[in-house]
């Protein structure tokens, strides 16, 4: 017996083994390299104390990356969560068929599956002065005085490339919030309709309650990819122009991997890992209620 | 009859209002297979016109230019992370749920627990950790994270799998004297397609698509893939316009092929985790 349960460790060893050293590890020593000033090029490390986080706190730019962080969350809020809980409502309404109901959803959905720098590049020519989609419609439709160069102009660029991301991920989110309502008992909808209650009803006060915690969980997978972002802002902007589209990903990658310095891009790091752990803390919680 | 007109006038609006989502998702994506075959002249002249002649040589051009590597490099590393994250994650959320485990509880949480760590905050680290173990700028440097960050994910997938598994079957078996591994591969392992087939396609998406790991650990234009080659591609090409366009078909296709032949098992596997990129 003794040598059996033995032998059960190593299903898990491998599983196990990989977590601990390749995800645990690098993050608790990204902690420890946040106190210190180190370069890539040499093995020298001097400890500065908190001299990192005094720094970042001291940098405006941090400030507008967290500030475009925040933007972008609320606005994929708005799109992803609000609209996709919309588009989902209807799609599993009575007014839409079953049929082309499935072609919409899986239309919808077809963004999310494309890699974000295929995405990213192909926004980053739709958006391009002189031969961009969205210039040549606006002269089409007679409102040319709107064209501008999207994403250098310091003005539009951080709203452009947030559209892009609600433009792929709507369809993602929706479809999380049809699956759930797939899931609600039909009795509960047919007694409502006895009692003579019309869609809009029907939808807030069956529809919404029933599937609160897939909205709590999308929120929240909606929050954390916004603090997650990176290779949309890297492909598309570079955090230019002027720094305005800078985020905190592209913040790190820039002083760890350009100007090299991993210490201070190993603070941004734990600044990034310290939000999306509270916030991924908040999405296990309601997981393990459900 | 005012409530059959107001039904008949919801349904216009609502089906003309998805029509125009339609359009608002497919025209770009139309658009850019439009331009990927024009000549570079004729997209400057109007991006809206269809080619005089289709230019398939753009993608032939794409595909020797860089792509070929780029694909048969994402190919690799793919299959090789996928069939290594469902092997581990499949044998260890078997354990925890079905055998004798001391501090299974504590191991559960540990693997589940990594589910809140962002890969961006290990990069740094891991990038002086491969670059000590002499792996960076290879397919391990990719292959390894990529692995290690499906785990979590993967082990909460089919553990809540394994766990309502009825164990009629085991019990059977293990009467007849199977081994415990023989069980988990010739019985457990061939029931659990569904839920194998769903977490191997979530990681299969992350995998070919992910960007900040293979962007930071590979230097070397001969290891890299596709994510990461589109956007060198760019810097390289400058200005051949039609020929990038051609390169983000070929980037996207493999994904939305397999999305129409897969629709259910994709959504399957998209919805049971609700994790996103």
């Amino acid at each position: 017996m003794r040598r059996k349960l033995y032998l059960n460790y190593l299903y898990v060893v491998p599983a196990l083994g990989f977590v601990l050293i390749f995800v645990y590890f690098p993050i608790l020593m990204n902690f420890f390299n946040s106190l210190f000033s180190m370069s890539s090029y040499s093995d020298s490390k001097t400890f500065v104390g908190l001299d990192n986080y005094v720094r970042i706190f001291n940098d405006p730019i941090f400030y507008t990356a967290i500030k475009n962080n925040f933007l972008y969350a609320a606005f994929s809020l708005l799109f992803q969560v609000g609209l996709g809980l919309f588009l989902a409502i209807l799609l599993e309404g009575r007014y839409v068929g079953k049929r082309i109901g499935t072609f919409f959803r899986n239309v919808l959905f077809i963004p999310s599956i494309i890699s974000i720098p295929a995405v990213a590049l192909l926004w980053y020519f739709i958006y391009n002065p002189q031969i961009g989609l969205l210039n040549g419609i606006l002269d089409t439709v007679g409102m040319g005085a709107f064209k501008t160069a999207w994403l250098s102009n310091p003005k539009t660029a951080i709203y452009s490339v947030i559209a892009m991301s609600q433009w792929q991920y709507t369809g993602y989110i929706m479809i999380l919030l049809v699956v759930a309502i797939q899931k609600i008992p039909r009795e509960l909808y047919e007694s409502a309709e006895i009692d003579g209650a019309n869609e809009f009803q029907k939808a807030v006060h069956i529809t919404i309650p029933s599937i609160r915690s897939m909205l709590v969980v999308t929120t929240i997978i909606t929050v954390i990819g916004s603090f997650k972002l990176f290779s949309e802002i890297y492909i598309m902007t570079g955090g230019g122009p002027y720094n305005t589209t800078q985020v905190l990903g592209t913040y790190m990658y820039r002083s760890a991997f350009l100007f090299d310095e991993m210490g201070f891009g190993s603070a941004v790091a734990v600044i990034i890992f310290v939000i999306t752990f509270l916030i991924s803390i908040f999405q296990l919680k309601t997981f393990s209620r459900d | 009859m005012a409530r059959k007109q107001l039904r008949i006038i919801n349904k216009i609006w609502i089906n003309a209002f998805f029509w125009l989502l339609m359009l608002l998702i497919i025209y770009p994506l139309f658009w850019m297979i439009q331009n990927s075959l024009k000549t570079s002249t004729e997209l400057f002249i109007n991006s809206f016109t269809f080619p005089e002649v289709a230019q398939f040589h753009n993608y032939t051009d794409a595909w020797n230019m860089g792509f070929s590597s780029f694909f048969l490099n994402s190919v690799l590393v793919t299959v090789v992370s996928v069939a290594f994250t469902v092997l581990f994650a499949a044998l260890c959320a078997y354990a925890l749920a079905r055998l004798e485990l001391r501090f299974r509880k504590v191991i559960l949480y540990l693997i589940i627990g990594g589910l809140l760590l962002s890969p961006q905050s290990a990069l740094i680290s891991l990038y002086r950790i491969f670059d000590a173990l002499n792996i960076y700028n290879t397919y391990l440097a990719m292959i390894v994270p990529y692995i290690a960050f499906r785990i979590p994910f993967s082990v909460f997938l089919m553990y809540g799998y394994f766990k309502e598994f009825p164990s009629d079957l085991e019990d059977a078996a293990r009467i007849d004297g199977c081994s415990t591994s023989k069980i988990f591969f010739r019985i457990v392992m061939p029931i659990s397609r569904p839920i194998i087939a769903a977490t191997a396609i979530v990681s299969a998406i992350f995998t070919w698509n992910e960007f900040l790991f293979a962007l930071v650990f590979i230097e070397s234009e001969e290891l890299v893939t596709i994510p990461v080659g589109l956007s060198r591609f760019r810097d390289a090409l400058q200005t051949n316009w039609t020929g990038m366009m051609a390169g983000i078909v070929i980037a996207s296709l493999p994904m939305i092929i397999a999305f129409l032949l897969m629709s259910k098992a994709f959504i399957r596997g998209l919805t049971a985790g609700s994790v996103k990129g």
